[in-house]
């Protein structure tokens, strides 16, 4: 094993003065803990700055611009707020499930973040070590864990408020969280296949060439859209669907626990996004045109850029789908997970696997079957869901030409009770008489409207006209 | 109705799934207003649905007998508070009838233009609102800045934004102001040059048709024994509309213009995009409308009233086509200077009430897009 | 790698977890010292859209979520599998036959989902 860790850090750009990953003092492993804190609690604050901004761009609007310089500091101001607000913990409440259910979900997003890399390998206080916490040889299997976890919090949210909205909230969230885990899970599969590890440096490390989106393009495809889904971000936000469940599991949380969730849920963004930055595309190392151009770009702290940048592309990924699309109905999303999503997973995996073996085997067309295959299931993968969407858009159009065209008549409609005369049904034996209204299109002289007695009567009976007529 | 009193996987002896009550309203950001609906719910199933109404009373027609016609319009215009003008339009065309009044025909011409107008805005309103409820956010910021447009015009001959108050019995308030015809006309024409964003933002939309495509079908026996009325009935292919079917105004000489539009399905989707056809119409009604107006003489757009209105003793049954449907008002008059009853017939109110056949058998989440669907105004219901 | 550099790595997580204590407890001590604290029956009802909440809010709910449920764990418990063999996969001594050892397991996996298919458990009813 750790030979074969050697071997692979050999062949990432690290190799210049390989570090190990408990070779870092103490001190300096604390402090990079709290780094990672900091860094998590930070880019929230700015990921939710970016989204009100960029939402509200999509909306012709400003958002926040008061709190600090373009209202940078406007989430800071509302997480402060929130921290001053009374906590309510309602009379039903289950208390101790309550109270650690926030933290459940918060704290896990946070782990998640331990064994993403940040960035190469930087000079910290004197000391060489890398812009990762830890490395562990299953750092991928670690984040879903974790993923898993964090969702016990919001299970647990639901549970415990004693109420029906966070009840069916969690519910929905739990059903899921576990389907676009499965879905997200084996879309790893092929990267693994791919990077022969499963740890988080060495998948960096192996897309010294080409960026396994490039290589796994189903598998990239899955991911982005489970990751949406693991989030519960829209157009997947069911269980916090505002219209249907009021908050969702979060309905009666308040202050600073409510916070809690609303961190854990922008730390998840960044954390499923720093997995795509890892997983697919490179992770922190500079793409293509700029490592051409500058031989520098993948050393020290430059590393740090990319990923946040590569990170920062995926975040406006979310915040985009945010600002563009409705919600998803339950079954609708549960389908789209079940029945396209994982069984795709498994035919792309398997592809790739027979590919894989075909190559090792010595047959020499890998690319090209690769190629066109992956084209196959990609163009299949959008078709399916292209028209569970869809569904038969001609109906539609049929429907629409055969409407009635602008202005024609409706004399050519069937019997109709409600044709002219009142909006009520016939009686009972009692035939209604050929609209007698509807064949008089006379127009009529304007102003002179008032007197005539067509347009009155009384909603029971229409003899009744006749009693308006005195006063023409 | 079994009451949900049993913890998750309480005991084997209560392993029925028990029905869950869950109230959505009066507060429930859903409901736009405090409408209460009251499900039964078989896990995210609804077995029974009731509206609840009332949460809003605020008794307009007991009021209305206590005011003389003019300080009618104030309360009438607000039951269904979008659609103020065409509210305002109910009362002094019944009071105009009683009365034997001519209204001036510019009069007559700048009163179709406005409700026009007026159902732009309540319909823009609709379909920003109803993509929210799925959960587009953006869709109702482009709909808003197009009724910011239309607002601006109204809001400049009748200095309201919502509650406009610009009819009067025997004509409108005011004359236009100078050079509004053309304010108003590069308004009109503004909206209509945004209509297909929202088009295509929403109507385009792959979720947004797989959520509302064959979603909350309602038939034409139901649109007739509930007396469901406007786009909604229309959408189940009933084809009734009052501006045609029974000219007021100067829809009469409208009728090329004019075009009911239908549709067959009955579902949200049909709904939603009636309303959307509806606009474009509604953009062409105003266009012919302020034609019109530009080319007729001078002359008053208002009559000159006594200084005590009675309207004399009879009765009298106004009825137009509101933006969200049928809106009649039954005048009966002693011929006092109030009106001895004044019976007030809102869209809303039937339309809701379909709600109970339409919602049973429903997912929850498909409960908001039929809810959305039924474009109501909570007032409209209550009074 | 040495055994004490292998359950280190591991440690390092342990100190993540300790860290978010740490974070949580000084938040949920601020938090307490800085909210005010006046609970009254009406506060403490739960959310039920204005009406008053009758009952409980727990009910007993369909089983169709507990299905997804077992569906998780089988599938995920099948992708844990996934996993070590692609892992070693591309690695010398393991060939056609890990292939085709896969593609039997997988089978297996592709028959239960499609039986949960044909038997309507994915359909929402």
């Amino acid at each position: 094993m750790s030979q074969r860790l050697a071997e692979l850090a050999a062949t990432t750009d690290l190799a210049a003065d390989p570090v190990g990953f408990a070779s870092d003092p103490w001190w300096l492993i604390l402090f990079k803990a709290v780094l990672v804190f900091a860094f998590c609690v930070v880019m929230t604050l700015f990921a939710i700055w970016w989204e009100r901004k960029v939402v509200a761009w999509m909306q012709m609007r400003i958002g926040p611009k008061h709190v600090g310089p373009q209202g940078l500091l406007q989430s800071l101001a509302d997480g402060v707020k929130l921290a001053f607000k009374e906590d309510i913990i309602v009379k039903a409440a289950d208390k101790p499930v309550y109270i650690l259910a926030p933290v459940v979900s918060m704290v896990p997003a946070f782990m998640a973040f331990a064994v993403i890399p940040m960035g190469g390998q930087v000079s910290m206080f004197g000391h060489q070590t890398h812009l990762q916490l830890t490395d562990l040889p299953v750092g991928v299997l670690y984040i879903l864990a974790t993923a898993s976890v964090g969702i016990y919090g919001i299970v647990l949210a639901g549970w415990s408020s004693g109420s029906t909205y966070p009840l069916l909230g969690s519910l929905r969230s739990t059903a899921q969280m576990i389907s676009y885990e499965v879905a997200m899970g084996l879309s790893f599969a092929g990267v693994f296949l791919y990077s022969g590890s499963m740890s988080t440096s060495t998948i960096v490390g192996q897309q010294g060439d080409t960026w396994f989106a490039v290589l796994l393009p189903v598998s990239f495809i899955i991911y982005i859209v489970a990751m949406v889904g693991e989030t519960n971000r829209a157009p997947f936000d069911l269980p916090e669907a505002e219209g249907e469940l009021v908050g969702g599991f979060h309905t009666e949380y308040s202050s600073l626990k409510f916070a809690l969730f609303f961190l854990a849920e922008y730390v998840n963004m960044v954390v499923v996004s720093s997995l795509a930055t890892t997983l697919f595309l490179g992770g922190y190392r500079a793409p293509w045109p700029i490592t051409a151009v500058w031989d520098g770009a993948n050393s020290g702290w430059w590393t740090l850029l990319w990923y946040f940048l590569k990170v920062q592309l995926f975040l406006f990924l979310f915040i985009w789908l945010r600002g563009t699309l409705p919600r998803l109905r339950y079954d609708q999303f549960m389908r789209l997970g079940w029945k396209v999503l994982i069984p795709t997973s498994l035919v792309w995996l398997m592809l790739i696997a027979t590919v894989r073996a075909m190559k090792n085997e010595g047959y020499d067309y890998r690319g090209i079957v690769l190629g066109i295959a992956g084209a196959i299931i990609a163009i299949l993968v959008l078709s399916v869901v292209w028209d569970m969407f869809r569904g038969t858009d001609d109906e539609e159009e049929k429907a629409k030409a055969a409407q009635p065209p602008p202005g024609a008549p409706g004399a050519a409609e069937p019997f109709d009770p409600m044709a002219g005369g009142f909006p009520v049904p016939p009686l009972p034996g009692q035939e209604l008489p050929p609209v007698p209204r509807r064949a008089v299109r006379r127009a009529e002289p304007v102003g002179a409207m008032v007197g005539n007695g067509n347009g009155t009567g009384s909603a029971d009976d229409e003899s009744a006209t006749d009693a308006t007529d005195k006063e023409v | 109705m079994t009451e949900a009193t049993v913890g998750v996987g309480i005991g084997a002896d209560q392993l029925d799934t028990t029905d869950m009550v869950l109230n959505i309203g009066p507060q429930h950001p859903s409901t736009h207003g405090v409408l209460r609906l009251r499900l039964v719910l078989d896990g995210e199933r609804i077995i029974t649905a009731e509206p609840i109404i009332g949460y809003m009373h605020r008794g307009a027609e007991k009021l209305f007998e206590v005011r003389d016609y003019r300080q009618i319009l104030v309360l009438a215009n607000r039951h269904d508070w979008l659609s103020a003008f065409a509210n305002e339009l109910g009362v002094v065309l019944a009071v105009e009838r009683m009365l034997g009044m001519e209204v001036p025909e510019r009069a007559v011409w700048a009163r179709t233009l406005l409700a026009e107008l007026n159902r732009v805005l309540s319909h823009l309103m609709f379909l920003g609102s109803y993509p929210l409820e799925l959960g587009a956010i953006t869709p109702i910021f482009h709909a808003f800045r197009d009724r910011e447009e239309i607002q601006a015009v109204m809001e400049e001959i009748s200095g309201g934004r919502m509650h406009f108050m610009f009819n009067r019995v025997g004509g409108l308030k005011e004359d236009l102001p100078a050079g509004w015809l053309g304010r108003a006309r590069a308004a009109v024409a503004g909206v209509r040059g945004r209509v297909p964003v929202l088009r295509d933002l929403v109507h385009g939309n792959e979720i947004f048709r797989a959520r509302t495509k064959g979603v909350g079908v309602l038939s034409r026996e139901t649109v007739h024994a509930y007396g469901v009325s406007g786009p909604i009935a229309r959408a189940s292919g009933v084809d009734f509309d009052l501006r045609r079917d029974e000219p007021y105004l100067a829809y009469g000489e409208l009728t090329d213009v004019l075009r009911v539009v239908t549709r067959e399905e009955g579902d949200c989707l049909a709904r939603f995009s009636c309303l959307i056809d509806q606009v474009e119409v509604s953009l062409d009604l105003a266009d012919a409308c302020l034609d019109r107006l530009e080319t007729l003489p001078p002359g008053p757009i208002n009559l000159r009233l006594p200084k005590v209105l009675k309207a004399p003793e009879g009765h009298t049954y106004a009825w137009t086509e509101n933006p969200l449907g049928v809106n009649g008002y039954y005048l009966v008059s002693r011929g006092e200077k109030t009106p001895w009853r004044l019976k007030l017939r809102s869209a809303s109110f039937n339309n809701v009430q379909v709600l109970s056949e339409l919602l049973p058998g429903t997912l929850v989440a498909d409960m908001v897009a039929i809810l959305g669907s039924m474009f109501f105004v909570v007032g409209d219901i209550d009074k | 790698m040495t055994a004490h550099g292998y359950f280190s790595t591991y440690a390092l997580v342990g100190l993540v977890l300790l860290v978010g204590g740490g974070f949580v407890s000084v938040a949920f001590a601020a938090n307490r010292l800085l909210r005010p604290h006046a609970p009254n029956v009406e506060k403490l009802m739960t959310y039920e859209c204005g009406v008053d909440p009758v009952g409980e809010g727990w009910a007993q709910t369909h089983i169709r979520y507990y299905i997804y449920a077992y569906l998780y764990v089988i599938f995920a418990v099948d992708a844990i599998f996934l996993f070590p063999w692609a892992t070693v996969f591309a690695d010398p001594g393991f060939g056609t036959t890990t292939l085709v050892e896969m593609f039997v397991f997988v089978g297996f996996l592709a028959v239960g989902l499609l039986y949960a298919w044909r038997k309507g458990v994915l359909t929402w009813t």
